[in-house]
């Protein structure tokens, strides 16, 4: 025995969502961001330096991310190695302070155009 | 608000159509909310969803890595949401989140637009987790295997109530016997017109065909759809 009490099984030793506080809602809003809403840094969301510097570590991690490329909620939480729930309450607060924007889903009944299917199937065969 | 309140458990069909229509709308950015932008330059980006379904272990991790460029998603999910659709939670007592990993790829077709592949988890238990998946999707790949067909049925049966356009991939494992896609279609009971594609999920020109065969038959039903529902005004009026 090597004295462990805890095995594989109790999963993770930091709680998941300590980082968040505890919160497993995003914000006041309660949105539930969509796995692919695509997330931007928000030049004109009146977040400065000094907003910046007193977000935690996974915030700013997120908000790297966000500024080397506009990304998706699931990938962000790839990226990050973070659960997608983790991710969006932290999303929340970037949002609520005005560092990011994050876009809505595509509402199914506004599918894409032909156009753009075509697009897709020209880029896949491409591949 | 009440966003995915109406989950149901395996029995999507009892869930109105009207009813679906709200969810979606739920699971979107409300439209007073600060810093949303919809239409402006980098966000006009359009990412299209793809899920990937099937049995254990038929290949469906196999295949969205095949074609793109796959990571592993964490989701971690409370048990008090999945609870309230199974009762299984007795004996895990003081775990208040559970882990269920996805299969999650990426294809990019130019910059602005992306394909997103989800793989969706198979356990039964986390089918909640579907609906939020399915939620404005383009479309589905239901793969299945021939030796064990009804695997796939759930998966079927799921996508076929929810209306959401699927093709069937036979993935076509070398020790499996060959049947034509017409024997699979007919003991699958498809909706007439729901593609079957032969296929080797490990092989990436074979995967592109089935997404190729998916995207085609999405944009038919989107188009018949509309169809549809621009007919009956434009008789009346
Ligand atoms: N011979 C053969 N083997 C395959 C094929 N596709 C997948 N496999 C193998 O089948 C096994 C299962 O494939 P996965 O891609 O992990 O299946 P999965 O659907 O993701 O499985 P779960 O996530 O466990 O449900 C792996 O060992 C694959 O290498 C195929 O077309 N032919
Ligand atoms: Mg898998």
């Amino acid at each position: 025995m090597n004295g462990q009490w805890y095995d594989a099984e109790a999963g993770p030793l930091v709680r998941p969502y300590a980082m968040t506080g505890g919160r497993t809602k995003p914000g006041p809003h309660g949105v539930r961001f969509d796995l692919i809403a695509l997330v931007a840094v928000d030049p004109q969301g009146g977040a400065d330096e000094e907003a910046e510097s007193l977000l935690g570590p996974e915030h700013r991690a997120l908000l790297g991310l966000c500024r080397s490329e506009t990304q998706s909620v699931a990938e962000l939480a790839a990226d990050a190695d973070l659960p997608v729930g983790v991710v969006r309450v932290l999303l929340g607060d970037l949002l609520e302070g005005g560092h990011v924007k994050v876009s809505r889903p595509v509402p199914p009944a506004q599918l894409p155009d032909e156009r753009i299917l075509r697009e897709v199937i020209e880029g896949l065969r491409a591949l | 608000m009440g966003q995915h309140d109406n989950r149901t458990f395996g029995s999507a069909g009892s869930a109105g159509r009207a009813g679906d229509a709200d969810t979606e709308a739920d699971a979107g950015a409300p439209d007073a909310e600060p810093g949303t932008v919809e239409e402006d330059g980098e966000l006009a980006a359009l990412a299209l969803k793809i899920l990937v379904a099937g049995g254990f272990g038929v290949g469906k991790t196999t295949l969205v890595g095949a074609v793109s460029e796959i990571r592993p998603l964490r989701t971690e999910e409370q048990l008090s949401e999945a609870g309230e659709l199974v009762d299984d939670t007795d004996g895990v007592d003081h775990k208040t989140t559970t882990t269920v990993a996805m299969d999650f790829g990426r294809i990019t077709i130019r910059s602005g637009l992306s394909l997103y592949l989800f793989g969706t988890p198979g356990q039964d238990r986390f089918w909640f987790l579907w609906d939020e998946l399915s939620t404005g999707a383009l479309g589905a790949v239901v793969l299945a295997d021939t030796r064990r067909l009804e695997d796939c049925f759930p998966a079927v049966d799921y996508f076929e109530h929810r209306r959401i356009p699927f093709v069937v991939a036979v993935n076509c494992f070398t020790e499996a016997r060959r049947y034509g896609a017409h024997d699979v279609s007919r003991a699958l009971d498809l909706e007439q017109g729901t593609p079957v594609v032969l296929c080797d999920a490990r092989d990436r020109d074979s995967g592109k065909e089935v997404l190729i065969r998916l995207v085609e038959y999405a944009g038919r039903v989107h188009t018949a759809r509309l169809l549809d529902s621009v007919g009956p005004q434009a008789g009346s009026g």
